[in-house]
């Protein structure tokens, strides 16, 4: 099952390798990310694979939430089909 | 690969935009619930409400968490409940709004709808025993809502119904008065009601709809309005249509998304997805507010008829190309007091009732959560859901009245719901009396199909 996972805030150093370690501890695996800078804010956005994850999915996206709000950054885990079937016909 | 853009845009939509999944309503026919004797009735409704809807709740918490989306609103609606108490003349009609309150609470949804009378031609065994009724039950119950179905275009409008209806709404209200008047505000009359409308208070379980069914009411008027506040002042009112289409195309393809997955984790068949606009009283998520930023000073003065008119059918374009059956009410809502924009409008004087109902002329669904003096007279209320019925007749479409007569208070005042049914202030209607005209009952033939102008 593939994932993404939305970080957005603030820039600071270490958001990519402190979310990475998250995943990582829960085995899921990081196939893709881009990031860029929009209007001053961080926007990162990571495609993962979830299908080896230790966590179930609620756990996993709690984990992650929990991460982000200890770098003040909103980071969001939800799955993929939601944003194809809105954008995508 | 997905776009950035559209993840970050999604994201806004729900973080900053309060755009959800307004309601899973799940509807449950009870026909086969019926018993000459009421209390086993009951218990045969119980049964099969709390089996049926055993896992919605759960299964909408998960699909919550999973996508990312908030869903607002787990309900049921059952069979209009004057059908089952025709069998049961003995049966007292409060028992069965009772079962309903209790199976409510142990599946754990919000509100559950469907006590409710179709007397849109006239009344059969059990309608007008329900009517009698509902103000005890409205009042004896906390998450029963209530409907009566008095007009149709097919079959023109039951005026001794209408008359029932007056005294009955200020009876609720009164039965309610220490609590806000809630009874009036879980009580809805139609005129055209669809049978397959997930949200409440209107909700039933029609009587053509299968065994069990899933339906979903999306909403996101936030979203619509922050599209459009990107737009420059001078974009020309083609490009305010496109770009509401466009909106409500996402809203619903999302809605489209839940429904399927309930629909699926829950065994449960599909019915629809309902294109409204649903406003919260959360600051910004406003159906009035849309309608200032296409381009009014205030919401109520002149040109609201004409851009609620571009809103709502925009609404459904984008919406009907995005899900695969589209039903219920599917418009824009115009609830005063759900609609913080509608009620800073009625604050500054720009929204009085009569606006209101010509704005109920070109949208869903009718005069909602309008909160009146507590001395209007039952004639008043009757004639004001004559009217009402009479737009939704003539136009071929769904309009209904749910207004609250405030006891004790008078107009200026203010009635505060809290929750999602937010507050209003109480507006000022008519008092002249049109007592002949309601006592006089019969019915308003249903109007010509053609030679239309």
């Amino acid at each position: 099952m593939e994932a993404v996972i939305t970080v957005v805030g603030k820039d600071a150093v270490g958001i990519l390798a402190k979310v990475c370690t998250a995943c990582a501890e829960a085995n899921v695996n990081v196939e893709e990310v881009t990031q860029r800078i929009l209007r001053g804010t961080f926007a990162m956005i990571m495609l993962v694979d979830m299908s080896q994850a230790t966590l179930d999915f609620t756990a996993f996206s709690e984990k992650m939430a929990q991460t982000g709000q200890a770098m003040g950054v909103d980071v969001r885990c939800t799955r993929q089909e939601l944003y194809e079937t809105m954008h995508h016909i | 690969m997905l776009d950035t853009n559209d993840i970050l845009e999604t994201i806004q939509m729900i973080s900053d935009e309060n755009l959800d999944v307004r309601t899973v309503t799940m509807g449950i026919s009870l026909l086969d619930c019926a018993d000459p004797d009421g209390r086993k009735a009951c218990e045969k409704i119980y049964r099969k409400i709390t089996t049926c809807a055993r896992d919605l709740v759960k299964t909408a918490d998960e699909i919550s968490a999973t996508y990312g989306m908030p869903i607002v609103n787990k309900r049921i609606s059952v069979t209009p409940i004057a059908m089952l108490l025709a069998s049961a003349p003995d049966a007292d009609p409060v028992w069965y709004a009772q079962t309903l309150d209790a199976a409510a609470k142990a599946v754990g949804v919000n509100f559950i709808g469907g006590y409710s009378a179709l007397v849109h031609k006239g009344f059969s065994a059990g309608d007008k025993r329900l009517i009698e009724s509902i103000p005890q039950a409205l009042a004896q119950t906390e998450y029963v809502c209530s409907s009566v179905n008095i007009g149709s275009t097919k079959t023109g409008i039951n005026m001794d119904a209408v008359k029932m209806m007056g005294p009955v709404i200020r009876q609720a209200a009164e039965l309610t008065k220490d609590n806000m008047c809630m009874g009036a505000a879980k009580l809805v009359v139609f005129c055209n009601a669809p049978e397959d409308n997930p949200f409440m208070a209107g909700a039933f379980h029609g009587v053509g709809e299968p065994d069990c069914v899933i339906h979903v009411g999306v909403s996101g008027p936030g979203a619509v309005r922050a599209a459009l506040a990107k737009l420059p002042k001078d974009a020309s009112l083609d490009q305010v249509a496109e770009l509401i289409k466009r909106t409500a195309f996402k809203i619903t393809r999302m809605g489209q998304l839940v429904g399927n997955l309930a629909s699926q984790r829950l065994g449960v068949p599909f019915g629809i997805v309902d294109l409204s606009l649903a406003p919260t009283p959360a600051p910004g998520d406003s159906v009035a507010n849309i309608l200032e930023e296409i381009g009014l000073e205030s919401c109520g003065g002149c040109g609201t008829t004409a851009t609620l008119a571009l809103l709502n059918d925009a609404v459904k374009k984008g919406g009907v190309m995005a899900s695969n059956h589209v039903g219920g009410l599917s418009g824009a809502f115009i609830p005063v007091s759900e609609d913080d924009g509608m009620i800073k409008a009625v604050e500054r004087g720009s929204l009085s009732i009569e606006k209101l109902e010509a704005m109920t002329a070109v949208c869903s669904v009718g005069i909602d959560m309008v909160v009146v003096p507590g001395e209007t007279s039952a004639a008043v209320l009757s004639a004001l859901i004559a009217d009402e019925a009479a737009i939704g007749m003539v136009n071929t479409k769904t309009t209904a009245v749910r207004v609250i007569p405030a006891i004790g208070k008078k107009s200026g005042d203010v009635l505060d719901f809290g929750g999602l049914l937010g507050y209003a202030p109480i507006l000022d209607i008519s008092s002249f009396r049109p007592d002949v005209f309601v006592n006089r009952g019969g019915r308003i033939p249903a109007p010509l199909q053609a030679l239309k102008n």
